[in-house]
């Protein structure tokens, strides 16, 4: 076991707690930038996917994980993010200038959103936001000036500091650099008041209320963080893809956000990147598993969505702390060895809630 | 003149009348101590002051400002905390978390220099941070700063709640019911502590509370409910002694 002895504020309030973190994150780090000398383009277009899907979970368990609002619409920010940014660069805007603006837009269209939608709770929350996620696909399709409707728009590929996005490498340093920066505004949100603001709005509003949080201002950044996160990864997203259609973002990309973060671990940004592992290599492990299925089943074409299903069902009865949360348990196992109980983790009654307030 | 005031307060809900017509002053630096039955409506009284509930009729002053129409979330900008009957902690957080959240009214940081972590968003932590150790002190909360509420026992959570609110630096400080679920030697540190947050901190107090040796001990006036309407105010010898008081606790 690890006993840090304190001596400063300052301890408590950097990202690294010890020696140990500093060690570790430094060496993922510096694998992470060595990838592309071992792995082939393929690879390196998956984990450059992986990056964009975990911005992409960072803004919805802002959303969800820490402000206790749940959201079945978010591919719609993932949506505004690439539509706007496949815009820009049409319009011959260069892609520093433009990942700022789509980030700006998104935040607003998070707020515009916000503010009349939380005033719903609970099952009509999430409602109104897969509402939300259908009525973007359409307007995604009508507003064919801006999107070029069925047709699609092409994303232009320019180039960036004198290299080409169609360069597989060039691109997973992007992605991977705004992971990181992304990984460091979330953190750099939660453990300032606004990120604690967040956290007492999920645990308790009446409390956060009382404590002099605006509950209808602080819902209305959290959805307005949300999407200038997912709006960032639907610009990585755009170029990704290179050619956008209003189908892609649809239902099911909303849900697996949700699902990358459910398995994940709610409430973890760590679970974010976990969640984002799992989400992207689960349907090339489906593609794999059908081979080996018997074509009765393997050629089944809603494979892929009941799998997605039965996961969420499955995580949420036997590990609602997702991946993040048995790493934990795994590494307390060994803090503690042989001491481990394994009631530690159990989860206990508490009676002391009641809606009286 | 009373630091607080509440003024003809009436609340309905529906036919029901949870508060008749209720008005009191209390001074500044006194502990004030509403009594009654269940569904006398002593919570409800709590819940307005808060802001949670919107009165029928009458006013409530706090440092001669009429507080009736005040957003809710800015009562603790005023200087008036408070605690809750069945503890409202933001259970998945440390203690530290959620006594740093008392200090949420000073918060001068906006958005951006959140996300960049300036200079000053550390320099502000620093600042809460000071504060919440001289709570932390207070109330003797050093051994549980970084465990989850979660984890913690009744009684410790019940300080937790306590600490938070004095974390706010208010005037007037708000206890429902700050004994129920402590054991007898928890009761007896409460008493002692409320006395200091009286006389150390300068705090005025107004409290709901059932156990009346703790009551008689603390306070400095009484005011008795029953069915929304003030059966007596006064000393708690005179409380005690009411007939009205005593009628409608032991139905003599």
């Amino acid at each position: 076991m690890r006993f840090i002895f304190k001596t400063k504020y300052s301890q408590d309030i950097n990202i690294a707690k010890h020696n140990g973190d500093r060690f570790w994150y430094s060496l993922l780090i510096l694998i992470m930038v060595a990838l592309p000398l071992v792995l082939d383009d393929f690879y390196l277009g998956e984990i450059s996917y992986i990056c964009i899907l975990s911005i992409a979970g960072i803004g919805l368990m802002i959303l969800s994980g820490y402000t206790g609002l749940a959201s079945l619409g978010h591919a719609a920010f993932l949506g505004v993010g690439a539509y706007t940014h496949a815009f820009l660069l049409t319009n011959g805007i260069p892609f520093y200038a433009s990942i700022p603006i789509v980030i700006i837009v998104s935040f607003l269209v998070g707020a515009a959103i916000g503010i009349p939608i939380l005033r719903l709770t609970g099952m009509y929350l999430a409602i109104a936001t897969l509402a939300l996620g259908f009525i973007a696909e359409h307007v995604f399709i009508k507003w064919e000036h801006f999107t070029g409707g069925n047709r699609g728009l092409p994303v232009p590929q320019p180039e960036f500091l004198g290299m080409s996005f169609y360069d597989s490498v060039f691109f997973y340093y992007v992605c991977l650099v705004f992971l990181i920066a992304a990984m460091f505004a979330a953190i750099n949100i939660l453990r300032s008041p606004t990120g604690r603001a967040f956290v007492a709005i999920r645990d308790s509003e009446i409390a956060a209320q009382s404590l002099g949080v605006n509950l209808g201002l602080y819902k209305a950044l959290s959805f307005a963080i949300s999407g200038a996160f997912t709006g960032l990864a639907g610009a990585l997203l755009a170029h990704y893809i290179g050619y956008l259609a209003p189908d892609i973002f649809n239902i099911f990309l909303s849900l697996t956000l949700l699902l990358l973060i459910v398995v994940g671990g709610m409430g973890s940004l760590h679970g974010t990147v976990f969640g984002a592992i799992f989400v992207g290599f689960l349907p090339q492990l489906i593609a794999i598993c059908r081979d080996y299925l018997p074509s009765s089943i393997g050629s089944q074409p809603g494979l892929e969505p009941m799998l997605f299903g039965i996961i969420l069902v499955f995580f949420i009865l036997y590990e609602p702390l997702g991946i993040y949360g048995r790493w934990m348990k795994i590494k307390l196992f060994f803090e503690l060895f042989p001491t481990y109980k394994r009631q530690t983790f159990k989860k206990q009654k508490v009676f002391t809630k009641s809606d009286r307030v | 003149m009373s630091l607080f005031e509440v003024k003809n307060i009436t609340v309905a809900f529906g036919g029901v009348k949870a508060l008749n017509d209720v008005s009191f002053g209390v001074d500044k630096g006194e502990i004030f101590t509403i009594i009654g039955p269940n569904g006398a409506g002593k919570s409800t009284l709590f819940n307005v002051i808060s802001r949670i509930y919107e009165p029928s009729k009458g006013e409530i002053y706090f440092e001669n400002q009429n507080i009736s129409k005040t957003k809710p979330h800015n009562i603790s900008k005023l200087g008036i905390a408070r605690t809750f009957q069945n503890l409202e902690l933001f259970e998945n957080a440390t203690v530290l978390q959620n006594l740093l959240l008392g200090r949420h009214i000073y918060k001068r940081t906006n958005i951006l220099s959140e996300v960049f972590f300036t200079p000053s968003a550390r320099k502000q932590e620093h600042e809460y941070r000071l504060k919440v150790e001289e709570v932390i002190d207070f109330l003797d909360l050093q051994h549980y700063r970084d465990t989850l509420i979660n984890g913690l026992p009744y009684g410790v959570r019940k300080n937790v709640e306590l600490a938070r609110a004095l974390c706010t630096d208010p005037k007037l400080l708000l206890l429902d019911e700050p004994s129920s679920g402590l054991t007898n030697e928890e009761t007896i540190d409460l008493g002692f502590w409320i006395k200091d947050i009286q006389s150390l901190l300068g705090i005025t107090i107004i409290m709901i509370e059932h156990d009346m040796s703790f009551v008689n001990k603390v306070s400095d006036r009484i005011l008795a409910l029953n069915y929304g309407k003030i059966l007596a105010s006064g000393l708690p010898e005179e409380i005690k002694n009411n007939a009205d008081v005593k009628q409608a606790y032991m139905g003599e």
